[in-house]
């Protein structure tokens, strides 16, 4: 029958183990090597070259030398200071309009679409297979001195508003503020609605019966259960949202004026056109610093730091 | 069969797992586990019974120690060249393939060409023929069980092993596959090792039972020599529920061991007594709540000469249908537990009553005092 | 009231729908101007409807050999992008090595920068080396940006992967390839085919990074940007036309298989 002891403690355990475990060591290195070097040759070591481009000066005859020049950024900053605020305020307001105009959005299709759910999913991914360029042009027609949105707004007199406030400026919305700030929201409108429709879609529909059992009335539950719940896609939509935006310089070309210019044209100009490197490299490394600082504040802030 | 085949013995000599990060599974441990046998190694999560199981199955490699199949070792062998073959927990049914195609997996895998017959037979053995095209998720949990099930014999092993293959089936599920198991493996004959945390589901299906803790097995043999003779507080705790009374060693006589307790006296058999007993020494005091009859204090006097007893007052009673639980307070052990089957209820037997509590010396049995009188005790049945 | 009532009731359906109508507005607006014809070299107006566009969508010089640029990078691209990207998730999913955390962000880092910090720290590179700039300066370009979201997608996929699967294959008697073979990559399929898709789209779509490192050469998007500055051909409108289109039909065509397929079975 079965019977059992407890062995006595065993000698150095015999040195038979089978040689699979060895091989295996080396096998995550194979398999990262590829990937991983091309990451560092292609990303990472280009912002080096960057950096040290940033500090160099010379011209483009004689070659470029690192001189260790940091004015290069000062002058930068002092010559480009608007355009990077521009930026900033513009990516913040497309951020805000996507979160403002995504959630119903993502909110409809995780909780009230029903079998409509998969079409309208369909239906927010589909723009993407048309090249955004040509979409982004398509609102130069919509926006147009002599379309429907103009005369509508004109009658209205919304626009006298926007033109008080800034955001646009004669009997024009094209070339003006609101209009990049509309295209950058129409771009980066997806990057919003995905994650936030992944982290509603993971809420228990029980939780919205169970707050209104608890007498919480429908605007109550949201501001209390659904949208704190929803925080990490907030969280996730907002950076995919703000960071493309801020760096973006397509919208400012083609629906704004030299008025509207963002630091990514300026970026685009002093590298393709001006062929300022050093110049163009500081702006570049300004703007990277810039943003990983918000991004890095931000995600502390709204204490969602595993949400990569 | 009169030349024993024992090609589907499985012995584990000082085995024993320990993980980079220090914690040790299994103490080093020597199994052996006769051909044809149907084996239950039962302990709570965590106990090293899955890591036990799982370097038979060649999916964890012991840090000492051998595993043998008979007389071959497979100490060394990757799991793919052992005639062995496991129903995992949750059943690991491959999700792309349909059940058709899961069952044929292992046959397929040995080169075998013509499997149709030995899936379709294989199939119908579980009574699950109809279902041969459909996809895992579209069958029920025991329909999935039953699939995992015929995954693994279809390769004919030598050894089957089952981690936790009830787990995710609710109550009424489990006791009808516990009996369909039970059933398989008499028809079979292959040797069965079973994994649980669940002792009832260990005691209605194995002929020998291993009582696992913390790495060790603490116990082995049938499932009645277990429960009425437990050699530790963790089996006597963990297997059902038992009273625990520390006691001193009085005296002896014969084969019988006179203790105090409290106020009074027990006698236990010498041969129910784990624990070395020395006069003045200390000894726990075991005896299972069924075995215990209740007399109100009035009547004391028509208990027969001979039992143990003891005195105390009903602090709860609850019914629970076939039987009826009490809760007596008494000196010697605060909270006593009674079941007592609902023949006749006497209905002075309310809480608040003074009773005294007797039972034949020979239910009693003796363990060690130097062990955790608790151990074993309300230990969470994981919820699969 | 009864309004008010109402409105209340369905102002999530209400501003959803909306929101969808803004994201959808151009893509109707791209349609319908594939069937215009303008008068001077913009197609910003309406003018009257024609099928000159879509009889010959090939009619304007170079766009098409720009659309078969694009494809090719785009292809190739989705190769090494899903290739490299798919060892490297595998590798984070399955083993324990050093410099984990290292690797991690140099994962992340791409995803949370602007492209155009990408795409000039890209060219500082390229030109430092004195490497000619052109299809495969595009071509490395991408497969660095189409990398990260790979090992995202293949990630997460891996991760909800049951271990107790591959287990269970090789305890009936698959051997580690049998076993990647038949299982691990069978059951990895979906994350590597969505990581392969994303890559495609962001290949096919991008500008930023194209537009610094791409010589001479010319994708689409870069045949667009251009067109802005000299004048759109009604046959961009065509293109963008057809490539929604073919995706939304593509995807109906999927889905309605998948629902029959269930339906029979079930």
């Amino acid at each position: 029958m079965a019977a059992v002891t407890e062995a006595p403690p065993l000698a150095p355990a015999p040195e038979e183990k089978p040689p699979r475990k060895k091989r295996g060591r080396w096998t995550p290195y194979w398999l990262l090597l590829p990937g991983i070097l091309w990451l560092i040759v292609f990303f990472a070591l280009p912002m080096i070259y960057q950096g040290s481009t940033s500090i160099q000066t010379g011209s483009l005859e004689d070659g470029y030398k690192v001189t260790w020049h940091f004015a290069t950024y000062w002058d930068a900053l002092s010559e480009y200071w608007p355009q990077f605020l521009r930026s900033v305020l513009y990516a913040a307001a497309a951020t805000i309009l996507c979160l403002l105009l995504g959630y119903p959005l993502a909110y409809l299709i995780a909780f009230r679409a029903g079998r409509w759910r998969n079409l309208i999913m369909i239906l927010v991914i589909a723009p993407f297979f048309t090249s955004f360029l040509i979409r982004t042009l398509a609102w130069k027609t919509i926006l147009a001195d002599s379309g429907p949105v103009v005369s509508v707004l004109n009658t209205l007199h919304v626009l006298d508003v926007t033109n008080w406030l800034g955001w646009t400026s004669g009997d024009r919305v094209l070339a003006t503020p609101l209009a990049v700030v509309c295209g950058l929201t129409y771009n980066f409108l997806p990057f919003m609605i995905l994650p936030l429709y992944t982290s509603l879609e993971r809420i228990d529909g029980r939780l919205h019966e169970a707050a209104g059992d608890l007498y919480a009335k429908p605007f109550t539950t949201f501001r209390k259960v659904t949208f704190p719940l929803s925080m990490p896609g907030v969280v996730s939509g907002t950076l995919l949202t703000f960071i493309p935006a801020a760096g973006d310089y397509v919208n400012a070309e083609l629906l704004g004026s030299t008025d509207t210019r963002m630091i990514g044209n300026v970026i685009q100009t002093q590298f393709l056109r001006i062929l300022d490197y050093p110049t163009a490299a500081a702006l570049s490394f300004i703007l990277m610093a810039a943003i990983l600082a918000m991004v890095t504040i931000y995600i502390r802030k709204s204490g969602t730091e595993d949400l990569v | 069969m009169n030349t024993k085949d024992n090609s589907g013995d499985v012995r584990l000599s000082g085995i024993s797992k320990t993980y980079d990060n220090g914690f040790t599974a299994v103490q080093p441990l020597d199994l052996t586990v006769p051909q044809g046998s149907f084996f239950a190694l039962l302990g709570a999560s965590g106990c090293g019974k899955t890591t036990t199981l799982r370097m038979i199955a060649g999916l964890e490699e012991p840090s000492s120690g051998t595993v043998h199949l008979g007389d071959q070792e497979v100490t060394n062998l990757p799991p793919y060249k052992r005639p062995v073959n496991t129903v995992f927990q949750s059943y690991a049914l491959f999700p792309h393939l349909d059940i058709f195609e899961n069952v044929a997996f292992g046959l397929r895998r040995r080169g075998i060409k013509s499997v149709k017959q030995q899936v379709v037979d294989m199939l119908d053995l579980v009574q699950l023929g109809e279902q041969a095209r459909k996809k895992p998720h579209q069958l029920s949990g025991g329909q999935q069980q039953r699939v995992a099930v015929a995954r693994a014999l279809i390769n004919h092993p030598k050894v089957l092993l089952l981690d936790e293959p009830l787990g995710a089936l609710d109550l009424k599920l489990r006791r009808q596959m516990q009996l369909e198991l039970k059933r398989i493996q008499t028809e079979v004959g292959i040797t069965f090792i079973h994994v649980t945390h669940d002792q009832e589901e260990a005691m209605t299906m194995a002929d020998t039972v291993a009582v696992m803790n913390a790495g060790r097995v603490e116990q082995l043999g049938s499932p009645s020599d277990l429960y009425e003779n437990p050699n530790t507080t963790f089996v006597a705790n963990f297997l059902g529920t038992s009273n625990l009374i520390e006691a001193e060693v009085d005296s002896k006589s014969g084969d019988e061991i006179i203790l105090k307790a409290g106020g009074g006296k027990l006698v236990l058999p010498e041969a129910r007594c784990s624990a070395p007993t020395t006069t003045g020494g200390k000894v726990l005091v075991g005896v299972r709540p069924e075995k215990i009859t209740l007399t109100p204090a009035d009547d004391a006097g028509e208990i027969p000469a001979g039992r143990n007893r003891i005195t105390g007052k009903i602090a709860d009673s609850s019914f629970i249908g076939v039987s009826t639980q009490y809760v007596i307070d008494s000196p010697v052990c605060p909270e006593f537990e009674v079941y007592a089957q609902n023949i006749d209820r006497d209905a002075r037997l309310r809480p608040g009553a003074d009773v005294v509590l007797h039972w034949n010396p020979a239910h009693t049995f003796g363990l060690d005092a130097a062990q955790d009188i608790d151990a074993g005790v309300d230990i969470e049945e994981e919820a699969a | 009231m009864a309004v008010v009532r109402w409105f209340k009731r369905h102002f999530v359906v209400i501003a959803g729908l909306l929101t969808l109508g803004y994201l959808l507005l151009p893509n109707v607006i791209v349609t319908v101007f594939s069937f215009n014809k303008p008068k001077g070299r913009f197609n910003y107006e309406w003018q009257q409807f024609s099928l000159d566009a879509w009889k010959q969508p090939c009619g304007v010089a170079d766009m098409c050999g720009s659309l078969s640029i694009s494809l090719q990078i785009a292809v190739w691209a989705t190769i090494g992008a899903t290739l490299l990207g798919t060892m490297i998730a595998f590798a984070l999913v399955r083993y324990r090595f050093r410099a984990r955390g290292a690797i991690n962000s140099l994962i992340f880092l791409p995803m949370a920068m602007p492209e155009v910090v990408m795409a000039a720290s890209l060219l500082t590179l390229f030109l430092n080396m004195g490497a000619q700039l052109g299809f495969y300066t595009i071509l490395i370009a991408h497969i660095m940006f189409c990398l990260s979201f790979v090992v995202t997608a293949v990630k997460a996929r891996v991760m909800s992967m049951d271990p107790r699967l591959e287990e269970a294959a090789r305890d009936l008697y698959a051997g580690p390839v049998q076993t990647f073979v038949r299982v691990t990559l069978p059951i990895a399929a979906p994350g590597i085919a969505a990581g392969a898709l994303l890559s495609f789209a962001l290949s096919f779509d991008d500008f930023i990074i194209t537009n610094f490192n791409a010589g001479s050469t010319v994708t689409f998007p870069m045949f667009v940007w251009g067109s802005a500055q000299r004048g759109t051909p009604v046959q961009i409108n065509v293109i963008g036309t057809a490539m929604f289109l073919v995706a939304v039909l593509l995807v109906l065509f999927s889905m309605v298989i998948t629902n029959r397929r269930n339906k029979v079975k079930a």
